[in-house]
């Protein structure tokens, strides 16, 4: 609706916010782990009203003949019907793709996840690690909340056993043996509008703000990925406040919500 | 004023055929509940017959008359009445009329013969009421398969400049108006807002204070089936921005008055 | 037919106990209604969208709402992990659900317009079509369609000559297993979906019939307490 979006643009002038956050606040974290049983690794997170699912299923594959010894990830992302009256399920649209596309790139980035113990015997089979992100609830920040679920997902998972044949055994359960993911890397969306720089947008308030920047930062607080996307641009000075809210934010997550949940 | 006129009107129109609710309106039948029986009680609203017994259709509260027994939703979409006063987004203009979205699965349409202003032949519509524009317009024809006419003729039909529109339930409505506009003047009289409500559910507030407008109508929606709904909503306003300052009242209803009467 | 001979299955259930229930309406916040339902290890999330403008428009119907329902596993519901998208048992199993659920509706009410059911089977372990399914029918209430009656739904079976309630994969993994999944109305028993594959007799169908009548009566008990919670006054 026009006069809402001319509303909460009206009010960021001011530095104020529908919900009465501050412009770096973030709604309320949930992260819960180990949400389903029939994957390696799991999570939900809750970010205010959205609420994301990630999912870590592993296979075992041929590698790729350029790095015969690493290991291999797929990410996908599917927003649900039920998040949201418009999405329409079926074929994953571009939004779906990029979202999947920069957790990926935050993931590899960081090189949190050690591909190289993902290798069983070089040159001919390693595993392959599915991850799987779902949007269940949308009320924005999408990108972070898969983020931090997907972080949350392969730190939770385990490997499967293997059977004589090298193949994944589902008759027995999952080893105690964890993935080896070292460290969280986190994507902190920061959104811009008027020169105003605000941290996890609602939905309402992502109808009216158009430019994001995207940072994802490891543990020692260093870049590993970047995305701008949406209609605007940013100025030099307005990327690097960016990625100070950003690393301060992700620090902020690593030391409150994810103790919380591990 | 306004909404007590309002009031008056939901009161005759909507619950025209239910009487003082059984238990404080908090009552709560679900769907499928058989919640009368005898061929001398009529179905109201809400409700259907099959042979003696008479079903909910609903989760709701439950309103029996002297006749007619009827089940209040608390949920649910917005279904055009011709009369009810509703708020209106342009979301179209061609050469010869408006289209509107009215937080219903059906949109409407307003023609230029149906608004206040003179607009003469040939001339672009636009110039009166383009996308984007909000307005509080009465719903003039609704047809069987739902083509829905609108209007600005009637006097308190008006364009709604700036402000803030929140959601509530259609069927929560009238409490939100509250017995003869007790809840909604209150609302308006702490908060210093105009706030006209729209029958669709949508509500629109202007003033300093509309995101605490706007929570008082949140907490109606999701306290509706409750007793005691006043009490809450002035204990939200008392934390909120403290208790009552008179004077301060005096000079904010009367411009709220002054904007939102046309009588 | 009430009698509980306990501790025969292998989680310790006698033939007509549930897996453990639960049951929450309202769980999602951008539906019109939501509900999140577990028949043990299967879990499902149910929202409604609607009644809404249809698109594409071709598929409006000028009389009445169109029902619409996608059924889809996520994929790391199961062992194996699924690949996301739709193949046909999704379509199948959307097309009976929305099916059992129509008569239900007063879709009379809101012609030209579609009510949208999405399910979400978020994890599997036998009877997701009739976890979704109950919780479909609480996500119509919670959004405030009108409806004539609710619908409970359980598969009753027969796993190594023993008719059982709500049965799990391991249990339908047994070589005579047959599993039938059933829907129900509250008032009055009657069946609005059933499904079957396998080798039975016709007594082994009216036991099935039996403990499944059973079980549904047992649901919907439970899918009126979860409605009920959603409206608690503290």
């Amino acid at each position: 609706m026009k006069a809402n979006k001319e509303y909460i643009l009206e009010m960021l002038k001011a530095s104020k916010r529908l919900d009465g956050r501050a412009l770096d606040e973030m709604r309320p974290i949930k992260i819960e782990i180990g949400i389903s049983e029939n994957a390696e690794g799991s999570a939900r997170v809750t970010i205010g009203d959205t609420v994301v699912l990630a999912g870590v299923k592993m296979a075992t594959a041929e590698p790729y003949s350029d790095s015969p010894d690493k290991g291999v990830m797929t990410t996908s992302a599917e927003f649900m019907p039920c998040a949201s009256h418009k999405f329409e399920g079926g074929r994953p649209g571009e939004v779906e793709v990029e979202l999947a596309r920069v957790v990926d790139r935050g993931i590899r980035g960081s090189e949190c996840l050690d591909f190289e113990k993902l290798c069983i015997t070089p040159g001919e089979k390693v595993w392959l690690s599915f991850l799987d992100i779902l949007v269940l609830d949308h009320d924005g920040n999408l990108i972070d909340a898969a983020g931090i679920a997907a972080a949350a997902a392969f730190l939770d998972a385990k490997f499967p056993a293997l059977d004589s044949e090298g193949k994944v055994d589902r008759s027995v359960p999952l080893t105690d043996k964890k993935l080896p993911m070292a460290g969280i890397p986190l994507a902190i969306t920061v959104r811009k509008i008027n020169g105003v720089l605000m941290l996890d947008t609602t939905e309402a308030e992502e109808e009216a703000v158009g430019a994001r920047v995207t940072i994802t930062t490891k543990d020692n607080g260093n870049i590993t990925s970047i995305q701008m996307g949406g209609i605007g641009g940013f100025t030099d000075a307005e990327i690097s406040e960016a990625a100070k809210i950003t690393e301060k934010t992700a620090k902020k997550l690593r030391d409150g919500a994810f103790k919380k949940a591990f | 004023m306004e909404n007590e006129k309002t009031v008056k009107e939901q009161l005759e129109e909507r619950d025209a055929d239910t009487s003082t609710p059984s238990n404080d309106g908090t009552k709560i039948v679900f769907t499928g509940d058989e919640i009368a029986s005898g061929m001398d009680i009529l179905p109201g609203f809400g409700t259907y017959r099959n042979g003696e017994k008479i079903y909910s259709k609903y989760v709701g509260l439950i309103r029996t008359g002297d006749r007619v027994v009827s089940v209040i939703p608390l949920k649910g979409v917005y279904m055009p009445r011709v009369r009810d006063y509703i708020i209106a987004e342009i979301t179209g203009v061609t050469f010869s009329n408006w289209t509107c979205n009215i937080n219903s699965p059906y949109d409407a349409a307003m023609s230029p013969m149906d608004v206040r202003e003179y607009i003469d032949r040939g001339e672009d519509i636009s110039k009166y009421y383009t996308t984007g524009d909000l307005l509080l317009v009465k719903v003039t024809a609704v047809t069987k398969s739902k083509y829905i006419n609108v209007g600005t003729k009637d006097p308190r039909c008006r364009k709604l400049v700036d402000g803030l529109v929140a959601n509530i339930a259609p069927s929560k409505v009238p409490r939100l108006i509250g017995k003869a506009g007790s809840m909604i003047n209150m609302i308006k009289d702490r908060t210093g807002c105009m706030i006209s409500v729209g029958q669709n559910g949508l509500v629109w507030l202007r003033g300093e204070k509309e995101t605490i407008a706007a929570d008082c109508i949140k907490i109606v929606d999701e306290f509706a089936h409750t007793s005691g709904l006043t009490d809450r909503v002035s204990e939200y306003l008392d934390k909120k921005i403290g208790k009552v300052n008179p004077a301060a009242i005096q000079t904010e209803s009367e411009e709220t008055a002054g904007d939102g009467s046309n009588e | 037919m009430s009698e509980k001979k306990s501790g025969k299955r292998p989680d310790g259930r006698a033939y007509n106990d549930m897996r453990p229930v639960k049951m929450q309406v309202g769980v999602l916040k951008h539906a019109n209604g939501s509900a999140y339902v577990e028949f043990g290890k299967t879990h499902v999330y149910a929202s409604v969208h609607g009644p809404k403008k249809v698109h594409p428009r071709h598929m409006e119907d000028g009389e009445k709402a169109i029902l619409r329902c996608r059924y889809n596993m996520i994929p790391f519901s199961v062992n194996d992990r699924k690949r996301p998208g739709y193949d046909r048992r999704s379509v199948e199993i959307a097309k009976v659900i929305s099916e059992a659920l129509q008569p239900m509706v007063f879709l009379e009410e809101f012609p030209k317009s579609a009510i949208d059911i999405d399910l979400e089977i978020t994890q599997a372990d036998a009877g997701t079509r009739v976890a979704a399914l109950t919780a479909a029918s609480l996500a119509l209430a919670d959004a405030g369609i009108p409806m004539r009656d609710l619908v409970a739904a359980v598969a009753a079976g027969r796993a190594n000559g023993e008719i059982l309630l709500d049965l799990t994969k391991e249990e339908e993994d047994a070589k005579d297993a047959v599993d039938m999944p059933v829907a129900m109305t509250h008032r009055d028993n009657k069946v609005m979906l059933l499904q079957m594959d396998g080798d039975m007799s016709r007594e082994d169908l009216n036991q099935m019939l039996i403990v499944a009548k059973e079980g549904c009566a047992e649901l919907a008990k439970m899918q009126k307490a979860a409605l009920r919670e959603k409206y608690k006054v503290e």
